[in-house]
């Protein structure tokens, strides 16, 4: 093990990482405990100048109150979980399918569309803004929850494709190979011997997607404007100008926003980081 | 397509009359897995890149008659002073980027203990990577404010003036770059983390025993077992900086005087913003930065592709 484990060295180290380690948490999280602060803190205290003391009285409540009861807050929030819910089950189901083609047969052009997709998925936003933009005008999508659906399952499918290929590459391919002696249709491999045994990576492509989407802002300002359909990301700004100069109700704002893909991941939390680091060992 | 794979061997004594399908199953079956991702994928990402360089080259709003000017868009790209700019704070995101590397390494190196609670305090220092962006963004504008900021309260206990980080033409990309250093600098700590809980023990032992330690020890014996975990921090980094959107847009909006404007921000504000629909030339921006990821995504594919023939 790398750097040499704390329990072989003298006491005073121990003692010393021990109390170092709270400290050093703190100063990471600095700017979020503040706001956190600032958003239990009540309108006087920004009015006064009291900004690091103590809170003259905590109005948690009253704060938190305003957000879920007196702003587009909920809408916003309901609007991300319409975009972020299907989009996971779009792009896990499409990405599924795709990776157990590239990963079980094998086939001349293959490896092409195996990196046709991870091509894709590097490539920055920006050049697809214009035409993309079009294309759901088009569509009649414009400012709609669909709209913005459909290209997150296209464009998500990219990295869930690359993850669920390599993922299948990894599972035994006798056991595959048994069942097509055994004269098993395809279409039955995939769904009683591939899928069960893709339950892990299923888990983490959920837990990645759901906070990638739910905290993307530049499709949803390029292709949403207003409460109807605008996710939090988005909706967040609105929020901000409604309240502007109110610190402690956007602090409030924000966290509430921020609270969804946090208890997703402290929830689940095995996949999410087994998600994230695939590849990251060989 | 060919059937390169092991089918089923023994069809003789199947009836002669199966279906044309089922004769053909092994070639198919993946085309039909394929389709629909391959469908989405191609209406939604590949056609729009080829639609991006057309439109490039017409000067259009959006909503009229769509006029070809050929490179103009580019050759006006040459003389704006704005443009410049943004390629210019583009450099200095990729590069600055690229000290998540280190930092999460060294963060990483901090926790890889196994003392009670470390597990928790590892998800904490993870937890700016799961927030999004815009919510970074709130966070450090209010961080800097130069009034009631967590920043200048600590400064003033040096007694260091009020600095206001945002509104210095000077200073304001590099403070909207720490602030994207904080979610990235988790990532690639987490990267890391897991990279150094595959690392072989017997090595270090071994080379424990040589008489190893310290710096020696991290750069000859730790690094290079990291580097599957070094690849990936480098390619998400690169996009990561390359994709700096959010953060500009939440932090100054391109300002002070469009000093933090960058490619990616550049290109939406030309195209979609109160300075009037000019399509044509935003997608002319969006196809340099399109070039600039070429290169890396060419790196990065090849890489793999080198990795791919030594697998199979």
């Amino acid at each position: 093990m790398f750097p040499r484990p704390i329990q072989t060295q003298p006491r005073a180290a121990q003692i010393t990482y021990q109390a170092l380690l709270p400290l050093a948490l703190i100063m990471w999280l600095a700017p979020l405990i503040a706001v956190a602060i600032f958003s239990i803190k009540p309108d006087v205290d920004f009015t006064t100048g009291n900004y690091w003391g103590l809170p003259s009285s905590f109005e948690a409540a009253t704060n938190y109150g305003k957000v879920f009861f007196a702003s587009d807050m909920p809408r916003y929030m309901l609007n991300s979980f319409l975009i972020t819910v299907p989009t996971v089950i779009g792009a896990v189901a499409l990405s599924c399918m795709a990776g157990f083609a590239l990963g079980v047969y094998r086939f001349k052009s293959n490896i092409w569309i195996f990196f046709m997709f991870v091509a894709g998925n590097f490539v920055p936003f920006q050049i697809l803004m214009v035409p993309v933009r079009d294309l759901t005008l088009d569509l009649g999508l414009y400012n709609t929850k669909t709209g913005l659906v459909l290209f997150h399952i296209a464009f998500q499918t990219g990295f869930c494709t690359l993850f669920m290929r390599n993922f299948i590459r990894q599972l035994p391919f006798p056991l595959i190979e048994a069942a097509r002696v055994e004269g098993v249709a395809e279409w039955r491999i995939f769904w009683y011997v591939v899928l069960p045994l893709m339950k892990p990576a299923l888990a983490a492509l959920a837990v990645l997607i759901f906070t990638f989407i739910w905290n993307d802002y530049f499709w949803a300002v390029v292709l949403t404007q207003g409460p109807e359909s605008q996710p939090v990301t988005a909706g967040i700004t609105s929020f901000n100008a409604q309240y502007r100069a109110a610190y402690h109700l956007m602090s409030a704002g924000s966290i509430v926003a921020a609270i969804p893909p946090v208890a997703m991941f402290f929830l689940m939390q095995k996949h999410f980081i087994a998600g994230l680091t695939l590849g990251a060992v060989k | 397509m060919s059937t390169t794979s092991p089918a089923i061997p023994a069809t003789e004594y199947e009836p002669p009359r199966r279906s044309w399908y089922k004769r053909n199953e092994i070639a198919v079956t993946p085309w039909l897995f394929l389709a629909p991702a391959i469908f989405f994928f191609l209406f939604y990402v590949i056609f729009p890149i080829f639609q991006s360089f057309n439109i490039s080259l017409y000067d259009w709003d959006g909503l009229g008659e769509a006029r070809f000017v050929g490179l103009g868009n580019y050759q006006e790209l040459m003389d704006d002073s704005a443009f410049e700019v943004s390629l210019w704070n583009n450099l200095k995101w990729l590069v600055l980027y690229l000290l998540a590397i280190p930092a999460g390494l060294f963060i990483a190196l901090l926790l890889n203990q196994t003392v009670t609670g470390i597990r928790l305090y590892k998800s904490l220092f993870f937890f700016p990577f799961v927030i999004s962006q815009v919510v970074v963004g709130l966070v450090f504008t209010w961080f800097y404010d130069p009034t009631f900021g967590l920043l200048n309260a600590f400064l003033g206990v040096f007694g260091l003036g009020p600095v206001n980080v945002l509104g210095d033409p000077t200073l304001a990309t590099y403070g909207i770059i720490a602030a994207g250093l904080w979610p990235q600098t988790a990532y690639c700590m987490i990267l890391y983390l897991t990279g150094l809980n595959a690392v072989d023990p017997e090595q270090v032992e071994a080379a424990r025993l040589d008489g190893a330690k310290g710096w020696k020890m991290l750069w000859y014996v730790i690094v290079p077992q990291l580097k599957p975990a070094t690849f990936i921090a480098f390619v998400v980094t690169i996009i990561g900086a390359l994709r700096s959107f959010d953060l500009i847009s939440i932090m100054t909006n391109g300002g002070p005087f469009g000093q933090t404007r960058v490619l990616s921000f550049y290109m939406f504000e030309k195209a979609l913003s109160e300075y009037g629909f000019r399509m044509g030339y935003g997608a002319a921006i969006a196809v340099v930065l399109f070039l600039i990821m070429l290169v890396f995504i060419a790196y990065f594919l090849w890489s793999m592709y080198n990795e791919e023939k030594g697998a199979r």
